[in-house]
């Protein structure tokens, strides 16, 4: 989710509370003020009323709110000492202009008593209420659209601003994307923001600090190789002089044929470590946009005596072209471990399939008739036997080719055939 | 034909010189950066060994001298550096050639006399030995000026062979070449054995006066009849 997006949501649900109680608070305030004004009507009426009521006594012979809105009663007078003021909500009987027949209203309803020439009354004054349902209808409807208003203004405003400052921060993360250990410049942002600048502090010094140590690691691959090829260079042609010189009788030459074989399977084994390592630290990265199906055809071309010799048949499916952004050598490295592979690990007058789908590859082979272990397959050192002589590297430098490019390479054995699976995606 | 190399491993240099000599190369050795700017100073060479690591400087450095005197060709570069970054920069300086330490003393001679025959291109690309004649061009065998049909392998193999007239090349230094340089996985020395068959079939049938012999069960050795 977007930093965005998720602002927004938090907002939207703490704004959403917070407008509710709100206007719940402001309903009942609103309410209060209300009554409280329409009392103070009432009062003023009772006033009026009742200063009235001693010049007319017309106005004692109103005894039902019909005619209007006060009412007059008798009372004793034992009564009528114990009145107090009384304001109460209730309901009548009445026709607004909205409504079309009578109908329950709410009013408001102010019950008192007074005095005159010595005989006691009951006044009860009443004043329409605002309707409650009318106002809270009303009040939600201001709430939603105020929330609603709310809501747009701060999607934009935070819009415009997250956009506006974080801006280094999207344009350092931009770099970031691109950025090659060892290839790429450190990402410098202009700003003046402190935490950005902190961020980019911290950055820089983890990136000059993995710089170094990836510089240190080569400069080890590098002296490493060094250190183990001249040896193994100088014991190679030491033995290749001795076996010159013709003066050995066959069992000595077969017994230094022996160690050169050795001394070769170590120079093998160094190199394809040295490659699985550069791969492992990323020291390929040349990408380039190239088809998979040439590169494979090429790698068949070349092995074609090979092929001939065991009298494979190759059988090229090729349903779709495969474009990948990846370094030429490393898709040759691919195509050649696979077919080399197939080959080695073939029968004579075997099958070589190669299927190429949308998205995926496919190399199946025959040979034995036994599925292979495919969760140990493509680790470093495995072997199906020892006579192939074989560096047991070829799957792994394949597996560790794709993994830093993110494809998925799987086995599995259908039909008598071995299948190697590479899913590009 | 004088070879200067310039190697810091004593051992190597040894050994190199020792089976160099047997191709009658006048050698020079230097094993350190000095000495062999010193020696590319004074002297002119066919062709240079150049190792890059040196004790006192860069193998890289040899090579910006060397062409400043304009001297630069015919170098190969034997390094144990496999790095395409070295590589890059040795061949931009004007190195010829590039080889892996550890490499086989076939290859190193085949590499050498191909340097060494792009030098002295006569406007003739072709070897020739007896009345056997390769042409490199149009990848073609003539023995007795009757063209012989070669597949590509075959080519390869007959190819090395000539190079190192007279000279073991194992099977596996065989099994390289014609692999490929990739990692190998296996090499499929009956594979190799197959080839050589045919081709000696072929040389055979051919009446030609060269002839490739077994040795020990190491490799094979190219000799003329």
């Amino acid at each position: 989710m977007k930093l965005l997006n998720k602002s927004l949501r938090y907002l939207l649900i703490s704004l959403f509370f917070i407008i509710g109680i709100w206007s719940v608070i402001f309903y009942f305030r609103l309410l209060n003020e209300i009554k409280g004004s329409v009392d103070e009507g009432l009062e003023n009426y009772k006033r009026q009323i009742v200063h009235l009521a001693q010049k007319d006594t017309n106005i004692l012979r109103q005894h039902s709110f019909e005619e209007g809105f006060y009412a007059i009663k008798e009372i004793d007078s034992n009564y009528a000492f114990s009145f107090r003021d009384i304001y109460v909500d209730t309901l009548m009987y009445m026709q607004d202009n909205d409504d079309e027949n009578m109908e329950l209203e709410p009013v408001r309803q102010l019950t008192t008593a007074f005095e005159r020439n010595g005989k006691y009354y009951k006044l009860t004054i009443i004043n329409s209420m605002v309707e409650e349902d009318d106002l809270v209808q009303d009040l939600i409807w201001e709430a939603v659209g105020l929330y609603l208003v709310l809501i747009l203004s701060i999607a934009f405003i935070n819009n415009f601003v997250l956009q506006k400052l974080w801006e280094p921060f999207y344009l350092l993360l931009e770099k970031l994307k691109n950025f090659q250990l060892g290839k790429s410049e450190i990402p410098v942002v202009p700003t003046n923001v402190k935490e950005f600048e902190d961020l980019q502090i911290a950055l820089k010094s983890l990136l000059i600090n993995s710089n170094q140590t990836l510089e240190k690691q080569k400069e080890f691959i590098g002296n490493a190789s060094h250190e183990l090829q001249t040896p193994l260079a100088i014991a190679i042609h030491k033995l290749e002089l001795i076996l010159e010189k013709n003066k050995l009788d066959n069992e000595q030459a077969e017994q230094i044929a022996e160690i050169l074989n050795i001394i070769e399977r170590l120079t093998k084994l160094n190199k394809s470590l040295l490659l699985l390592t550069k791969i492992e630290n990323n020291q390929f990265i040349n990408n380039e946009d190239l088809i998979l199906n040439d590169t494979f055809k090429q790698c068949l071309d070349e092995y074609e005596e090979l092929l001939e010799y065991k009298n494979i048949q190759v059988e090229l499916i090729e349903n779709s072209e495969l474009k990948l952004n990846i370094d030429p050598a490393l898709a040759q490295i691919i195509a050649s471990n696979l077919i080399k592979n197939a080959i080695v690990h073939n029968v004579e007058n075997g099958i070589l399939k190669i299927e190429f789908k949308d998205q995926q590859l496919i190399v199946s082979n025959s040979g034995k008739k036994v599925a292979l272990d495919g969760t140990k397959i493509f680790d470093r050192f495995q072997k199906s036997n020892q006579e192939q002589g074989g560096s047991g590297l070829g799957l792994a430098i394949l597996k560790a080719i794709c993994n830093i490019y993110g494809y998925q390479v799987s086995y599995n054995f259908k039909n008598e055939l071995h299948n190697f699976e590479i899913t590009f995606r | 034909m004088k070879i200067l190399i310039i190697e810091d491993e004593l051992r190597l240099l040894q050994t190199l010189t020792e089976s160099l000599a047997k191709e009658k190369y006048i050698i020079e050795t230097a094993s350190d950066f000095n000495t062999a700017m010193d020696k590319i100073g004074i002297y002119d060479y066919d062709c240079i060994l150049l190792d890059i690591m040196l004790p006192g400087g860069s193998g890289l450095d040899i090579l910006k001298e060397l062409k400043r005197q304009e001297k630069s060709q015919n170098v190969i570069i034997i390094s144990a550096k496999d790095s395409i970054d070295d590589k890059v920069a040795g061949l931009e300086l004007g190195a010829d050639d590039y080889l892996t330490k550890p490499f086989h003393t076939a290859e190193l001679n085949a590499r050498i006399k191909a340097v060494l025959r792009r030098k002295n291109l006569d406007g003739k690309n072709s070897i020739e030995i007896g009345n056997v004649e390769l042409d490199l061009l149009n990848r073609e065998l003539k023995v007795n000026n009757e063209n012989v049909a070669l597949n590509r392998k075959e080519f390869d193999i007959l190819n090395y062979f000539l190079l190192n007239k007279n000279r073991l090349i194992t099977k596996s230094a065989l099994a390289e070449r014609v692999w490929g340089d990739h990692i190998d996985q296996a090499d499929n020395f009956d594979f190799i054995y197959y080839q050589i068959k045919n081709l000696r079939k072929k040389l055979q049938q051919a009446n030609a006066h060269i002839e490739i012999e077994a040795v020990y069960g190491v490799g094979y050795k190219l000799v003329e009849k």
